[in-house]
């Protein structure tokens, strides 16, 4: 079972499982039919925050519960209070229904690296047993860590069943749509002035990848997710062709207000924390216990992003290469003895 | 953008030329580029590494590591930057580099001063530039640090990371030289009339670090750095509103405003002592209370010995 298909990566990872052999029956669910198709996957429509979602759970029985319903952004949502009332008390009313059955034997909980936070006292290097929380303080963060407590709670209550609990890195690629990835395409990007925080992505063909893995495999516990390689922002969005405005700073009212009002962006204090600081996490567990490697890293990641999405903006590397080319034609000898030289 | 051009066709004709060729501007080029190359002679080769570079940076295509570190910039940038700095002001004499081992983990701890950590550039710069493997010392720095704009920037870029217990691990796990300044702010930021005592070694939280990675303690003292900007008076008051460690009083700063943040120059010396071997202690030891403090005190006063010794042999601070 699916839970949170109306979704992209959970219509995706839905169709995925339906057409696997290893799977006999997969059912979507949400509160609203997914737009495109979860291809021969049953869909079975519940509110999440209802109790809705038991009598679904008792209904057909599951073996296995994907809990892809966190909301990270409070757009999808449709504003704060109703995102944080899907991802909290969606979860717990989830994590109820689980408790109450006697076929569920294993639930996939697709967290994220936001519960570690960001900031200046961050470690560069968040590795699974660093108490969530420490440094992350309020809105979609500190969801996630409310979350990811609620689970924790589950499975000391029912220490029968197999919790995974996937924390992802940013995830992007050339169709999934997210805070972040409509961030990198903005025409003129706001930054943070004198910050260049570094990160990771995920791939979303290795998301799906991973919760498959994680949802057919036996690997109880908390993993992080994310490409070994990191990018920092200035990187990046030169690689993305975009022209930046340095800003003071994000967080301002003034800044976040006029970019959700213009629609340009929807930037929460999560996100913007996020883009000031950075975050790195360990992903050691990753490729030893969970068995996992990413066929792409954070750099091939965007890469694959940039040029599905992005069209390259005017100031691409292909621009810069060909001034550079240009430049160096221009100032090296005629039989181009430098170049072969160097 | 064709009036240069115009300028620089050679011949009478130029101007027919101009209209009726579209060759006319490459040639117009390539004779600039012919000018430029004959004025530049033997330089034409570091151009040419110097677009290349500057095409690499533009087109966002290099590497940084898990910590944000980005040899490539500071290599290229950010040293070159500091290194007059290092070799013409402060007339650096290194001493022992070769305690630093040629490959693998090793930590290095230094003694802070100077107000401004400017000790903590020049001992990176001198690993980097005396050591025969040129390695990149990586440095840790205060939470104040990362939260600066620009400065946790440029940090993050240099090769610093937070002087926290889990990144210290990862760095020695990675088989990095660490240097780890232990007296933190109440060494940086002490007054003048204090210079060369040491200040409290903190928790002995590196010295842990050291025993859980096994790495060699390196102990070293660096003398030149406590006159840069002698410390006369600390603006508490100030301080307390920015929420800032200290705001110093020097002869210079604030009175003369912005020639106040020029350093003093004067001499520094920087000595690497012998390691001292933490491989030798069960596992255990990094958790054993006695074994840290002993260890601390240890490398504590080594660094404090070796400080009076290389006072005297220096002589006059701006000698």
């Amino acid at each position: 079972m699916v839970v949170g298909v109306a979704r992209h990566l959970g219509a995706r990872l839905a169709e995925r499982l339906s057409t696997d052999a290893a799977v006999d029956r997969v059912i979507g669910v949400d509160m609203v039919r997914p737009a495109d198709g979860i291809g021969e996957a049953e869909f079975a429509s519940a509110d999440i925050r209802t109790s809705d979602i038991g009598r679904v759970i008792e209904r057909t029985r599951p073996d296995t519960v994907v809990h892809m319903n966190i909301l990270a952004t409070r757009s999808d949502a449709g504003g704060r209070s109703p995102q944080k009332e899907i991802n909290v008390i969606g979860t717990m009313q989830l994590l109820a229904a689980c408790q109450r059955s006697d076929s569920v034997c294993k639930l996939v909980v697709k967290s994220s690296t936001t519960v570690y936070g960001a900031g200046p006292n961050a470690p560069a290097l968040f590795t699974e047993d660093m108490v969530p929380g420490t440094v992350a303080r309020g809105g979609y963060e500190k969801d996630a860590s409310e979350v990811e407590g609620y689970v924790r709670g589950f499975s000391r209550r029912r220490p029968d069943i197999d919790v995974t609990i996937l924390r992802l890195a940013n995830v992007v690629g050339p169709t999934i749509r997210t805070a972040l990835s409509e961030y990198f395409l903005l025409p003129v990007v706001p930054i943070a002035l004198g910050r260049d925080p570094r990160f990771q992505l995920v791939h979303e063909q290795d998301c799906l990848d991973v919760l498959r893995h994680a949802t057919l495999g036996d690997y109880p516990g908390i993993f992080n997710v994310a490409g070994p390689d990191f990018l920092v922002l200035s990187q990046a969005l030169r690689r993305a062709g975009r022209m930046v405005l340095p800003l003071p700073t994000l967080g301002t009212p003034l800044v976040g207000g006029l970019m959700r009002r213009t629609g340009l962006a929807d930037m929460d204090s999560a996100q913007v924390r996020f883009l000031t600081y950075g975050r790195g996490v360990d992903t050691t567990r990753m490729r030893e216990q969970l068995q996992f490697e990413p066929a792409f890293g954070t750099v091939a990641a965007f890469d694959d992003f940039v040029q599905a999405r992005a069209g390259c903006g005017w100031l691409g590397p292909e621009r810069i290469r060909s001034a550079e080319r240009g430049l160096r034609d221009l100032l090296s000898a005629p039989a181009g003895r430098e170049e072969s030289v160097s | 953008m064709s009036e240069p051009a115009d300028e620089a066709t050679p011949g009478p004709d130029s101007g027919d030329d101009h209209e009726a060729k579209p060759g006319a501007i490459e040639q117009a080029a390539a004779f600039v580029g012919q000018v430029i190359r004959d004025r530049l002679g033997a330089d034409a080769q570091r151009l040419d590494r110097l677009i290349s570079f500057a095409g690499r940076r533009l087109a966002g295509d290099f590497e940084v590591d898990p910590f944000g570190f980005d040899a490539e910039l500071t290599e290229n940038v950010l040293m070159p930057m500091l290194r007059p700095l290092y070799r013409h002001w402060f007339r650096v004499d290194v001493r022992g580099v070769s305690n630093i081992p040629d490959s693998g983990a090793a930590l290095v701890v230094a003694n802070h001063s100077g107000t401004i950590p400017l000790d903590s550039l020049m001992t990176q710069l001198a690993v980097h530039d005396e050591h025969p493997e040129s390695r990149h010392l990586r440095t840790l720095g205060a939470t104040l640090v990362f939260q600066l704009p620009v400065v946790s920037d440029l940090a993050r870029k240099g090769g610093s990371t937070l002087a926290c217990a889990d990144d210290v691990q990862a760095l020695l796990g990675d088989g990095q030289v660490v240097g780890v300044w232990p007296e933190g702010f109440k060494g940086i930021g002490k007054p003048f009339s204090q210079r060369y005592q040491l200040q409290r070694f903190g928790r002995g939280g590196f010295v842990s670090a050291a025993l859980r990675a096994r790495a060699p303690i390196i102990p070293c003292s660096i003398v030149g750095a406590e006159e840069i900007y002698p410390m006369i008076a600390n603006a508490g008051y100030l301080a307390r509103v920015l929420g800032l460690p200290y705001v110093p009083i020097t002869p210079t700063f604030p009175w003369l405003g912005p020639l106040g943040a020029i350093p003093l120059p004067s001499k520094w010396v920087i000595e690497f002592g012998e390691p001292i071997r933490t491989d030798e202690y069960d596992a255990e030891a990094a958790d054993d209370p006695m074994v840290v403090f002993e260890l601390t005190d240890q490398v504590r006063d080594t660094i404090q010995g070796t400080l009076h010794e290389l006072l005297e042999l220096r002589g006059p601070a701006f000698g």
